[in-house]
């Protein structure tokens, strides 16, 4: 198993594209604190780009990187090794590779600017947006065989996650706004990965005193340990789940 | 050796392998011919995993394969179109299954340094011609020394030298009472070589016999005007 992630995380690492990711990463993470004076409004601009970004670059690139790999799927396939070790070590190799240009670029500058609670929960967040997305590409590859089609799943996947959710919360908020929809809110949240390390973060940031009752309902349940506690459960489970999902049917597949 | 029952296999409305019941045994060198699209891949490929039938059975070496995976280290297999990570060399390649196989047995060269490979361990994949790659996926197949050697077109694409080679080594291999299995549409170069033959079409295996028996049955000393011989009896039946 090592010795496969290996190759894979090697082969990752030297794609310029991640070099690029990182790079870009990076830049905006010393440029945002740099610019601004005060750590909080750093801290919440970062958080946005990071938030648009880390799902964005995570999911495209794993998605064409599955592609463009059926080539080494089909040569290890005849060699004897297990067809879950593949897909677990594809799956693998990509999110420890994406979560290390990620720390590279983003730990640093947040661990120097902001308090270390705040950065130990953006990093972690971070860490779990990019894997969530990793095991969304690889759901996205193995529905279909068709390269074209799979891209345009993942970003169907990243547009829905990162703008038309947010959308459609605000239409429902707006059409029920004479109801008590506060707790529903809380679980509607849970919906999206995006979302959910969204508020999470910003609840312990001191800026949410200024969202309102529906603000105060999310503090009382996210800001709680239990809350967080839940909300990381969550996010364990979007990436389960899709990459259970495909590895059920890697296992049934055809090459 | 390998055991076939009752295999099926359909690609969603296609039917390309009709309860296809086989018996390879160790030490026989068998052809699978038969017209383009009549299952011989599929077949080759199911034996190997890769393609998941969609009923039946098959055995390797007396272990049902379909929960198993540490049989393939038995089976050194030659696809016909050899298809490898664009962006990695034929050393990288090499190494890497080397380093997968992670094997203390002795290491099978001969085929490597027939075909002068090592002068070429620089050039990547993705540069290579036909014939090279076919080269490169001959080496791997008889790299670990398999008991098992399953080619898939072994000589298409290879130059006359390249395949004269090739053929030597499959030759000598089966002195070691290896199973052999390889699939061909050219019957004449592997008149010396084959022990037995199975002709498959439309995915049903049409016939299973030993080379002597076939020549016995239709009076003809040559394979393939003996198999012309069968088929024309199938059609008159």
């Amino acid at each position: 198993m090592s010795r496969l992630i290996k190759f894979i995380i090697l082969d990752i690492l030297k794609n310029r594209i991640v070099i690029f990711y990182t790079f870009l990463l990076a830049v905006l993470s010393w440029g945002v604190f740099s610019l601004e004076d005060n750590s909080n409004k750093g801290l919440l601009s970062l958080l946005n780009v990071i938030l648009l970004t880390v799902p964005l670059v995570s999911i495209i690139f794993s998605t064409i990187y599955l592609y463009n790999s059926s080539e080494f799927i089909e040569l290890l396939l005849s060699q004897p090794i297990k067809r879950a070790k593949i897909w677990w070590s594809l799956f693998l190799g990509l999110t420890f590779s994406l979560g290390l240009s990620f720390l590279f670029s983003v730990a640093l500058p947040v661990c120097i600017y902001a308090p270390i609670d705040i950065a130990v929960m953006m990093i972690s967040a971070g860490l779990c947006i990019s894997t969530v997305f990793v095991s969304l590409a690889c759901m996205s590859t193995i529905l279909t065989r068709d390269k074209a089609k799979g891209i345009g799943i993942a970003i169907l996947l990243w547009l829905f996650f990162a703008l038309l959710f947010d959308g459609i919360i605000l239409f429902l908020l707006f059409q029920f706004a004479d109801y008590p929809i506060e707790k529903i809110m809380v679980a509607i949240a849970a919906l999206n990965p995006i979302d959910l390390s969204r508020i999470v973060i910003l609840l312990h940031l001191d800026i949410s005193a200024m969202m309102g009752y529906t603000g105060a309902i999310f503090k009382d349940f996210f800001g709680t340990g239990v809350g967080i506690f839940l909300s990381f459960f969550i996010l364990l489970l979007w990436i389960f789940i899709p990459i259970g999902i495909s590895l059920h049917l890697f296992k049934k597949k055809d090459l | 050796m390998i055991e076939i029952q009752n295999l099926s296999k359909t690609f969603d409305k296609l039917e390309v392998l009709k309860d296809v019941n086989i018996h390879f045994s160790s030490g026989s060198c068998v052809a699978l011919i038969g017209p383009n699209g009549c299952g011989k891949t599929t077949l080759i490929k199911s034996i190997l995993g890769m393609v998941i039938p969609s009923k039946g059975m098959i055995k390797v070496m007396g272990k049902e394969i379909s929960s198993d995976f540490l049989y393939r280290n038995h089976i050194g297999y030659m696809p016909q179109i050899g298809r490898y990570p664009e962006n990695m060399s034929i050393g990288q390649i090499i190494d890497m299954i080397k380093e997968i196989r992670n094997t203390d047995k002795n290491l099978d060269e001969e085929l490597l340094h027939s075909f002068h490979l090592p002068s070429y361990f620089y050039k990547r994949m993705r540069t290579l011609s036909g014939g090279t790659t076919q080269k490169v996926s001959a080496t791997l197949a008889f790299l670990f020394n398999p008991e098992i050697l399953i080619l898939d077109e072994p000589t298409a694409g290879l130059d006359p030298l390249a395949s004269e080679i090739l053929k030597d080594k499959i030759m000598a291999e089966k002195q070691k009472g290896k199973l052999i299995v390889i699939t061909s549409h050219l019957l004449s170069e592997l008149d010396d070589l084959i022990t037995h033959l199975a002709y498959m079409q439309d995915g049903k295996l049409v016939f299973y016999k030993s080379v002597d028996e076939l020549k016995k049955i239709t009076g003809e000393e040559r394979i393939s005007k003996s198999i012309a011989h069968i088929l024309k009896g199938a059609v008159n039946e």
